[in-house]
């Protein structure tokens, strides 16, 4: 048992269910982001852990009490909403210290409590405001403070920094990471951005049409999708997925992959298993910092194939260049060095390291294990 | 700054707008003629008007018909003056507006935050109260004022106007707070307040402006209304506005027409003052929630 489990858990809207038996369970001090696009049910699991929305099924538990049916304010979690839900008409200092009012926290604590809090998330000079005359990132910064007085068991954060522009929202990223770093709490993070979810949590777990896709770590979840769709919603530019026909060449699985021109590059697999699949079509995986010039080519890697394609698009983007070429009849993307001597319209050899390739069935859109 | 503004508002030439200003100006002095009508004659002696020429200023200017309409006119059978029903009128007013307008944001807090089964239907439901026609409860109402105890009295006035009240009111604070941020409440909820917390540290506060709205609403109409004074009070819980008809009906001998002006403005001079103090927030509460920003 673990400090937050999530057990078959489901919850339907009269005859509709929105989610379907989703089984997490997080130990303390994880951070454990749930990230899926709008309406996969995300929003709503977190609601069901603050106990803002009822549990159709199955059971939530904190540090091992059921939560089932029990009032959000007993729960002892903390929740960082959107749109930050500052109490309007109260200064930040009265934001801060409201919940612990509420609790029946003698005032000499909660005065200690929010000095404590304030001079952490460095919003002293803040405290006789009201949220109206708050800049962004610094309502952001006093709902963070107000879920930290309470001290919680478990976090929770409702997309906090999809109202932020964009330099503030990596900031406040790291600012979260840092805190969750010092303090050693478990939080629970909803979000529909793929970068945050990869950069700030211990475990993701991928949500989409109200069920959970994949629970891993980042690592796990970037490097070994479990279907189609885990692989193309995380990362960014998304992986490529082409067909591909698999034959046997030297008892090894090649991956067989049409050049616009007709001519056909054999692309060596790694995944021995996929003999298996001999003469059958499969959707190959290819993330885009794996097709690189062959100087840029990994070169740990056991199986780096080289062919030569035309170039269709290069989009500079400072760091990298992306290039866009033509494979198996769909647009790949390679992310180059910014160096790279590339020119659309050219021919060039490109290095793809069929290592880290990934393979799905096209019937069913599941990875075809290993 | 200036120059900008220019650029964008409509141009017109200075005759046309000179022309513009002199025909509003023309509508506003005819509009403000009756309440002139009134003011010079309240301060006149009888014989003025009797004389003719309504319209002239005062040769002697006298406060003795206000003083009479305010304290020794004869109303009804008494010479009481206005004054007792003006406290009447208070008695009503003041009890009728503060409830209505509690009940009003209470229901509008538990339609908008605190949704229910059917909660859509039943503010229909209470919105027919703003189309109901006064005559038709006219019976049932004066039967369950009786069953009550309270027929007759300042009490059982307010009642009747608390009650057609809250449909108003529940109009205009559900509309209110259907735009008010519901992750406020449920930030509320998660910081441990309760039902009646949450009303009144995070709604509450926030509602200045409908608040005003609710109450002027309320205050012109049930302070304005006959109709209901005349039915259910009795010669002693008579409102304002009926104690005004009963002196212009009852006197006998001459008509005191000076006496009746300075009556009618007194009589109206409590709307008038709300309007006056708090009207600009009227406009404003009355734009909330169409308007974001």
């Amino acid at each position: 048992m673990g400090f937050l489990d999530i057990d078959n858990t489901t919850k339907s809207y009269g005859a509709l269910e929105v989610l379907h038996k989703v089984d997490i369970s997080i130990e303390e001090g994880e951070f454990l982001v749930l990230v899926g696009p709008s309406g996969c049910g995300k929003s709503t699991l977190l609601n069901m852990i603050a106990g803002l929305e009822e549990i159709t099924s199955g059971e939530i538990r904190i540090r091992g009490s059921l939560m089932n049916g029990v009032h959000p304010s007993r729960r002892n979690i903390a929740m960082v909403f959107q749109s930050y839900a500052l109490y309007p008409n109260m200064t930040v200092a009265k934001n801060i210290s409201f919940g612990l009012e509420m609790h029946g926290v003698p005032k000499a604590e909660r005065d200690k409590a929010m000095a404590d809090v304030s001079s952490l998330l460095q919003i002293e000079q803040l405290l006789g405001r009201k949220p109206g005359a708050l800049s962004g990132g610094q309502r952001q910064r006093v709902a963070m403070g107000r879920a930290l007085v309470r001290n919680p068991d478990v976090f929770l954060f409702d997309e906090p920094l999809s109202n932020l522009d964009a330099k503030l929202r990596v900031d406040m990223r790291t600012e979260i990471k840092k805190l969750h770093q010092k303090l050693g709490t478990t939080i629970v993070y909803v979000t529909h951005d793929q970068i945050e979810a990869l950069t700030l949590s211990t475990r993701i777990a991928v949500m989409n049409g109200g069920y959970v896709q994949q629970l891993g770590t980042p690592q796990e979840i970037y490097d070994n999708p479990a279907n189609l769709f885990v692989a193309t919603f995380m990362g960014s530019p998304a992986m490529n997925v082409l067909p591909a026909t698999i034959s046997v060449q030297h008892g090894k699985p090649v991956a067989c992959v049409a050049l616009p021109d007709g001519t056909v590059v054999p692309l060596r697999l790694s995944q021995e298993n996929l003999s298996a699949w001999e003469g059958k079509q499969i959707l190959l995986g290819i993330r885009p910092e794996t097709i690189t010039d062959e100087d840029g080519a990994d070169r740990n890697s056991k199986n780096v194939v080289n062919f030569t394609n035309r170039i269709i698009v290069t989009e500079p983007a400072g760091s990298d260049t992306f290039v866009t070429m033509s494979l198996g009849g769909k647009d790949v993307i390679a992310r180059m060095r910014s160096d790279a001597n590339v020119q659309p319209g050219n021919d060039f050899q490109f290095a793809v390291n069929m290592e880290k390739a990934v393979a799905f069935d096209p019937a069913t859109e599941e990875r075809i294990a290993s | 700054m200036a120059d900008a503004m220019q650029d964008t508002a409509v141009r017109t030439s200075r005759t046309v707008r000179i022309l513009i200003y002199l025909i509003l100006l023309l509508f506003g002095l005819f509009y403000l003629l009756p309440l002139y009508v009134m003011l010079i004659n309240s301060v006149k002696p009888l014989n003025e008007i009797t004389g003719g020429g309504m319209m002239n200023l005062p040769q002697a200017l006298t406060f003795a018909p206000w003083a009479k309409a305010w304290s020794s006119a004869q109303i009804g059978v008494d010479p009481t003056g206005l004054s007792p029903y003006f406290w009447n009128s208070i008695k009503v007013v003041v009890p009728a507006v503060v409830i209505s307008t509690i009940l009003g944001a209470i229901n509008g807090y538990v339609l908008t935050k605190w949704r229910f089964k059917y909660d859509k239907i039943l503010f229909g439901l209470m919105l027919f109260a703003c189309f109901i026609p006064f005559q038709i409860v006219l019976i049932p109402m004066a039967r369950m004022l009786g069953l009550m105890g309270i027929a007759g009295t300042t009490s059982g006035l307010a009642l009747v106007h608390i009650v057609y009240g809250i449909g108003f009111t529940t109009l205009y604070f559900r509309n209110y707070y259907a735009v008010f941020p519901t992750e406020l409440v449920r930030a509320a909820q998660i910081d441990g307040a309760g039902f009646f917390q949450i009303f009144w540290r995070i709604l509450l506060p926030s509602s200045g402006p409908i608040a005003v709205v609710s109450i002027i609403w309320q205050f012109t109409n049930i302070w304005n209304d006959f109709l209901f004074g005349a039915s259910f009070a009795d010669a002693t819980s008579q409102p304002m506005t009926v104690a005004l008809n009963n002196l212009v009906q009852s006197s006998h001998g001459v008509k005191e027409y000076n006496v009746h002006f300075a009556g009618a403005i007194i009589a109206a001079l409590p709307t008038l003052l709300v309007y006056v103090v708090a009207g600009r927030y009227f406009v404003r509460g009355l734009m909330a929630g169409s308007v974001k920003g």
